[in-house]
């Protein structure tokens, strides 16, 4: 029999503010976190947050990741004292793009002033493990430690690779999530060379007038222990990872694949790892991007996997019309905001969703904040959606606390 | 160049690895890089700033011998003269 793995710390940092209530308390009334076109941490204030040299040594990514893991860890009862054997406690912190604002500063020095002014710490500041370092090196997590980077999926895939490396016994306990921070001129540049960002500068994922994703940045992180260790330990329960499924589209590098039958199969192979079928599925965290092809394909994807008549039952929400999309740390940031909405049973709206759009006919709770609804009397359950260019499709099947 | 003196690069040499976490009020000659946690990296950012100062180009193997923050000042000094 698999280990269960249990949440017990949930940490945040997002446009919306610092910390899980910034984001899902103002999430949930309705607030939105993007301003001029862009959703940034202006609550962010590294040099309140963090030591001198963490603000020298860590790029913004690895700030973000920082913070939100104190927060988490904290939240766990972890402070001070790590309850387990260091070598059975990981880290795994995903970025889609790692230290580009290091990147870009250290290209500067080199252009205007040569390459013998380059920082020392350029490499260790960029490089995607960074963050997964710092907090290693912070709380003496001495078990696997490393990045996953998928890009818009990164988050997720951290999540699911956490979830089995405590069911297969590597780890007892892993402090795991994402973190991005490209507001930056290549992000921007970039993006916008692709024509993938919102013209209108708004995010309204599944709305008919949506035109491309807002950027955000942020990160969000959690801690995750196996089941029976953190009862032992009196932690409170916060969730339940319940299943975890990864797909990839082999179809284009940015484009998602039309149908959704590779995304589909990621839905339908979380569920049954998750050993839950569609009737109990409570809510559905959407990936929703606000782009015109990931909204269809997604709403697509969730109609197939749990079949027209449940899809059409289930609400489902997008984080990104209130933070922006926070690309490697979505899928983390938003399974924070999950397991908020199984615990407090209070669904949080797309905000800005008014046209509907004949492709996107599901429940995406639009205006204000619904109750979640569960059947039973059981622990309600959610499924966390999470794509990527480069094709990639991640579900997550989260459970409240038992 | 123009005469430096050892008080000259010891507030430089305070100020900037002041800059890279420590109290300034911690740092004197007898402080040991090891207990203001400045480790080699630091060191390089700082041998960065003393040649863009002092036009003393100190290498790996130079600052492999520092213990204190007195023996760099005094290093950078006696390559200055």
């Amino acid at each position: 029999m698999k280990r269960r793995v249990v949440i017990t710390g949930l940490g945040a940092v997002t446009p919306l503010g610092v910390g899980v209530d910034a984001l899902f308390d103002r999430w949930a009334a309705g607030e939105c976190g993007i301003l001029d076109g862009a959703g940034a941490c202006t609550d962010f204030e590294p040099s309140e947050l963090l030591s001198v040299k963490e603000v020298r040594r860590l790029d913004r990514f690895s700030q973000f990741a920082l913070v939100a893991a104190a927060e988490a860890i904290g939240g766990a009862g972890w402070d001070g004292e790590l309850p387990y054997d260091p070598f059975r406690a990981g880290c795994v912190v995903a970025t889609g793009i790692g230290g580009i604002q290091t990147v870009e500063n250290q290209l500067d020095i080199q252009r205007e002033r040569g390459a013998g002014r380059m920082s020392p710490l350029g490499i260790p500041a960029q490089m995607s493990n960074a963050a997964a370092a710092a907090i290693s090196m912070k709380y003496g997590l001495k078990g696997q430690a490393f990045a996953v980077g998928s890009a818009c999926s990164s988050g997720a895939h951290a999540i699911g690779t956490a979830l089995r490396m405590i069911q297969y016994d590597d780890a007892d306990a892993v402090v795991v999530g994402g973190s991005e921070a490209t507001l930056t001129t290549f992000g921007f540049g970039s993006f916008n060379a692709m024509q993938a960002l919102s013209v209108s500068g708004i995010s309204r994922p599944f709305d008919a007038r949506r035109d491309g994703f807002v950027m955000g940045e942020g990160a969000g992180m959690l801690v995750l222990e196996e089941a029976s260790a953190a009862e032992a330990r009196g932690a409170t329960i916060l969730g339940e990872v319940l299943g975890y499924a990864s797909t990839s589209d082999a179809y284009h590098l940015t484009a998602p694949e039309p149908s959704g039958v590779a995304a589909t199969k990621a839905i339908e192979l979380a569920m049954a790892d998750a050993g839950v079928g569609p009737d109990e599925i409570d809510y559905i965290n959407a990936h929703g991007t606000s782009t015109q092809l990931n909204d269809a394909a997604e709403t697509a994807a969730v109609k197939r996997a749990l079949g027209e008549e449940r899809a059409r039952k289930v609400p489902m929400s997008s984080m990104k019309s209130a933070t922006g999309h926070l690309l490697g740390a979505a899928g983390a940031a938003e399974a924070v905001a999950t397991v908020r909405t199984l615990q407090t049973r209070v669904i949080p709206p797309t905000l800005g969703y008014e046209v509907p759009d004949p492709e996107c006919d599901l429940d995406y709770v639009p205006g204000e904040a619904g109750p979640l609804v569960m059947s039973n009397g059981r622990p309600p359950v959610a499924l966390s959606n999470s794509f990527a260019f480069g094709g990639h499709n991640v579900a997550l099947v989260i459970g409240g606390a038992r | 160049m123009a005469t430096v003196t050892a008080e000259q690069v010891e507030a430089r040499v305070v100020e900037t690895l002041a800059s890279f976490g420590p109290d300034a009020d911690q740092i004197s000659r007898e402080s040991t890089f090891e207990e203001l946690d400045i480790d080699s990296l630091d060191l390089v950012e700082l041998a960065q700033v003393v040649e863009d100062d002092y036009g003393v180009v100190l290498k790996g193997e130079d600052m492999k011998e520092l213990k204190t923050v007195g023996d760099a000042i005094d290093l950078i000094v006696s390559r200055a003269e």
